[in-house]
């Protein structure tokens, strides 16, 4: 699976949780889910499930922390779905 | 004495199984329209009682009150009835909720009781957990179960900043809370109280009130006949579901505001039977129920003689006469004497948690445009409670007249009891 179609497939998951000031557009490779995004914190966990169910990976609390801006996501996915 | 201010109902919000929103329900109360259905799901459970009344919510309306956000994985439609049914009591209010980036409303509080919350929700949750998956029960399942989940959902939407807290007290729970939050405007410690309560419609709430045969089975073939409310012929309440709201107001912050006055509260009392002089955990004392009634009248600084009409909690078991000898007694007032008197659980059942604010919003309804409605299944009045008051202060069918000083009470399981007096003004 290249980057892009986990970036695309990430972007429709995380857009569900942007609160409703923050449009889809606002999403880049670089943007902070919690920083930048304004996701509630607790969502991230939601976002976290999603992902699992969307991409058949198993994220572990460890590797929780270094998911907070979209490319970092998408590298950890890529990883997980070639191992 | 303590210098009590004057506190008023300007707002009013309601999901029951025979009306969502206030317009559809005073126009199906007035009509005497059964909310009670069969529910084939109860039917393959094996319960005894498949009769439920539930409101009907259809999603688009969902939409209407939450975010797409906040339905994702949503399944707690107590809080969803509670949730609407608040909502819906400030818009009637006029109240403007807090802007999302200004202080919240900090004279502005709510009280909106629950008996347990989200047991949908919560059954998911367990069933993960037992398979060892607890962290796939997500983010929302804590507020969605915790009791006072209806409250936070309230004060989040609404962007209150006085006291918000869920209370709970069984089937008084409704009634308790519009007390709370009067007792709190009338002390000067807020100006606004959205009160309420809010009941899940479901199985896992119905089922140990159906383990303890006090629901009906004798009318799964006739649901609309089966909630029967102090007819001879009455075995056993129709559980049901739902929640109603009440915006209470002081009369200073009301008049200031232009806003409308449906009516005035003018004091009420809860109190426990303690288990105590025949009253146990599902029994009630008729002593502390008597004591519950005359203090309320006490509280509104009325006499006995001044009620026109009573909203009784009678939920069709054999208790009903009980409670209308209860009521003599408290009033001293019998027969032609006393009081007009009707049950809404003959039309929706008994909304258990949620029955206390349903019923409450139908009393102020009543008071408001002046009429009483039918106390549908009751045309064989149970013949004690014939002995007790006049057949024609059970009104079958929907009766015009203006109606000045109403009581609302409600008892319940704990030995639990309510009763407020509401007065038009």
């Amino acid at each position: 699976m290249t980057s892009e179609a986990i970036y695309n497939q990430l972007r429709d998951i995380i857009k569900v949780y942007l609160p409703e000031d923050v449009s889809v557009e606002s999403i880049n490779e670089n943007s902070h889910l919690i920083q930048e995004l304004n996701i509630n914190s607790a969502h991230i966990i939601d976002v976290v499930l999603d992902v699992e169910d969307a991409f058949n990976i198993e994220i572990k609390d460890s590797e929780l922390q270094a998911m907070d801006t979209v490319s970092s996501a998408v590298e950890i996915i890529q990883k997980k779905i070639n191992n | 004495m303590i210098l009590k201010r004057r506190v008023v109902i300007t707002g009013l919000g309601v999901v029951a199984p025979n009306g969502v929103e206030v317009p559809e329900f005073l126009q199906n109360i007035r009509s005497g329209v059964s909310g009670v259905r069969h529910f084939p799901e109860l039917e393959a459970l094996n319960f005894s009682c498949q009769l439920g009344a539930k409101p009907d919510v259809s999603e688009e309306l969902q939409r209407q009150y939450f975010t797409e956000l906040e339905l994702r994985n949503f399944n707690s439609n107590g809080i969803l009835y509670g949730v609407m049914a608040g909502m819906d009591a400030m818009t009637d209010a006029k109240i403007s909720f807090s802007e999302k980036d200004s202080e919240p409303l900090w004279d502005l509080g709510i009280v909106f009781g629950t008996g347990t919350s989200g047991v949908e929700k919560f059954r998911e949750a367990i069933y993960k957990l037992d398979d060892g998956k607890v962290r796939r029960l997500g983010s929302t399942t804590v507020v969605q179960t915790m009791a006072s989940g209806i409250s936070a959902y309230l004060g989040g939407k609404i962007g209150a900043g006085n006291w918000v807290t869920t209370n709970s007290s069984a089937c008084a729970t409704g009634t308790e809370a519009i007390i709370m939050g009067y007792e709190h405007i009338a002390h000067g410690k807020a100006e606004q109280m959205l009160c309420g309560s809010c009941s899940d419609a479901s199985p896992y709430i119905w089922g140990g009130f159906d383990a303890m045969k006090v629901t009906t089975f004798k009318h799964n073939d006739n649901p609309e006949q089966g909630s029967r409310p102090m007819s001879a012929t009455a075995s056993g309440f129709v559980p049901g579901s739902g929640a109603g709201a009440i915006v209470l107001e002081s009369l200073e912050s009301a008049q200031k505001r232009g806003a409308t006055i449906y009516a005035e509260v003018l004091g009420g009392h809860s109190n426990n039977g303690g288990h105590r002089l025949g009253g146990s955990m599902t029994a009630p004392n008729s002593t502390a129920v008597q004591k519950c009634i005359v203090n309320a009248l006490e509280d509104a600084g009325i006499l006995a003689s001044e009620l026109d009409y009573i909203n009784g909690h009678l939920t069709a078991t054999a208790k009903d006469p009980l409670e209308i000898e209860n009521w003599c007694k408290a009033l001293g007032r019998s027969g032609s004497d006393f009081p007009y008197i009707n049950s809404l659980k003959s039309m929706i059942g008994h909304g258990l948690a949620a029955s206390g604010s349903m019923e409450a919003v139908a009393t102020i309804l009543q008071l408001h445009h002046g009429f009483i409605f039918p106390n549908i299944n009751c045309e064989d009045l149970h013949p004690e409670i014939a002995q007790f008051i006049d057949t024609k202060k059970v009104p079958l069918r929907e009766l015009e007249t203006p109606l000045k000083t109403v009581a609302k009470a409600s008892f319940g399981f704990g030995d639990v009891n309510a009763c407020v007096i509401f007065r038009k003004i």
